[in-house]
């Protein structure tokens, strides 16, 4: 490992370590994989990186994380997102 | 080390930067042209293209993106050398700050210019001062042959494991970047071994980390505290490399500042650059007739050499400090670091501004300056109008 002198500004992040913004959602994306064509526009698209690929290609959604923008919803070509109201 | 004698070269300023950064071998270059430095991007451009330095010129368009990419490319291990000058090292002043905060080694030339409005070209050295605060080291060269020697050990300083910071290397725009002079160059393999690859890294691809984090308040002053102290840590550093350097190029390097005739000199003059030539001349003018006269040039202006100049000047009976750039509203930038030296000493400090925009400044400016000091007849601050 390096050796470097005490004061160079480096952070470690680690989970929730900047929020879990989560938290903030109202409205929850929830893939309807029945109509998803696995074309990864949300995957793409999505401002906070919250959605992943799993091995199969279908897009996964980290809801840690994911604010609810709606963003990936609105590029969906086949309206496989749905915006549902979050009830806690 | 032994020392082997140079090659003679003749060269512009410019291009014996140039030829520093080539036997220095960085890796990634990123530089905007912007006079006087242009002449030495296309000298490095050509180096590049003819395969002579092994390096990535990355076109950027602007100073901002210049520094910014070779920031990037210096956190992952690159060496990296950019240049400026005037408005473009304005331009490149917020990349400055984050430069030298995350503590990245960078060697960035400044080929030091007036600053508009109104519009200039010429010489002066208000760009280089007022970024004296952004946490990067800052030396000054008097002649081409010390801008090609202070651009090599630049890199050795700013990758220095105690030190770590971007160092800044100004020389003065067109009198030296265009000036032909007589230039000693070290042999390639002298300078490979002065300059080995770099050792560390800032961050290790095998255990990630976030690189100019946000930091909340009590990290962040320990973090500027820790700047404080390896900017202190880095005299001693430099002052090692000066020496080594000594040794492999047989040229006396000096230390933070240089002292020529000063030692038992009642009357000093202090400058920085260029015009120190100037001041060399009537400096030795004087002492033909007898005057007790000296010049101390500062080499090394952050971290500033407190001590040093304090030395040499607490038992003159009057120092005479040159400025080639203007604290609007305070005064010299380089007198108020001299008087900061001398608190507490009783010598009468006086303030000669001069060679603004490119104003020509002569030997016979600096010898009147001093004759009336010596006479006691020089006002606090003079401008050579």
């Amino acid at each position: 490992m390096i050796n470097l002198p005490p004061g160079v500004p480096l952070a470690r992040p680690s989970l929730g370590s900047s929020g879990q913004t989560g938290t903030w959602r109202v409205l929850r994306p929830v893939i309807h994989y029945n109509k998803c064509t696995k074309c990864r526009l949300c995957f793409f698209y999505c401002v906070e990186n919250t959605i992943d690929l799993e091995l199969n290609m279908f897009p996964k959604i980290d809801y840690q994380y994911c604010k609810g923008c709606g963003v990936c919803a609105q590029v969906c070509p086949t309206a496989a997102i749905e915006m549902m109201r979050e009830v806690k | 080390m032994q020392v082997t004698k140079g090659v003679v070269k003749a060269l512009v300023g410019n291009h014996a930067v140039a030829y520093a950064v080539k036997q220095a071998k960085p890796q990634v270059l990123a530089v905007y042209p912007i006079t006087p430095q242009t002449t030495m991007l296309e000298k490095l451009s050509e180096y590049v293209d003819r395969g002579e330095l092994k390096a990535r010129m990355i076109r950027v368009e602007s100073e901002h993106s210049a520094l910014a990419s070779i920031y990037g490319a210096a956190v992952a291990g690159a060496r990296v050398f950019t240049a400026t000058a005037s408005q473009g090292l304005l331009y490149m002043t917020e990349m400055l700050y984050w430069a030298g905060g995350q503590r990245v080694p960078i060697v960035a030339a400044v080929a030091t210019r007036a600053l508009a409005s109104p519009w200039s070209i010429l010489d002066d050295h208000q760009d280089f001062m007022s970024k004296r605060d952004a946490i990067w080291i800052q030396m000054m060269a008097e002649n081409v042959q010390e801008a090609y020697d202070l651009t090599i050990q630049a890199f050795r300083i700013s990758e220095h494991e105690n030190v770590v910071l971007p160092v800044m290397m100004g020389f003065d725009g067109f009198i030296l970047t265009h000036t032909m002079e007589r230039v000693e160059v070290l042999h390639d393999s002298v300078v490979d071994s002065f300059i080995p690859p770099r050792k560390f890294n800032l961050v290790d691809f095998t255990d990630p980390v976030g690189v100019g984090p946000v930091a909340p308040p009590e990290d962040y002053i320990r973090i500027r505290f820790e700047a404080k102290k390896a900017m202190e840590r880095s005299k001693r550093v430099i002052k090692e490399i000066f020496r080594e350097y000594e040794d492999i190029s047989g040229r006396p390097q000096h230390g933070l500042v240089e002292c020529f005739m000063c030692r038992d000199a009642d009357y000093v003059v202090v400058s920085m650059g260029a015009w120190s030539g100037d001041a060399r001349v009537a400096v030795k003018r004087l002492r033909e007739r007898g005057a007790k006269v000296g010049l101390l040039k500062v080499r090394v202006f952050r971290p500033f050499p407190f001590e040093e100049v304090r030395d040499y000047l607490r038992d003159c009976k009057g120092v005479l400090v040159m400025d080639r750039a203007y604290s609007f509203g305070s005064g010299g930038i380089l007198v108020n670091e001299v008087k900061v030296s001398l608190y507490g000493h009783d010598v009468p400090v006086h303030s000669l501004v001069g060679g603004l925009g490119g104003m020509d400044v002569r030997p016979l400016h600096i010898q009147t300056a001093l004759e009336n000091l010596m006479e006691g007849k020089l006002e606090e601050e003079r401008w050579l109008l």
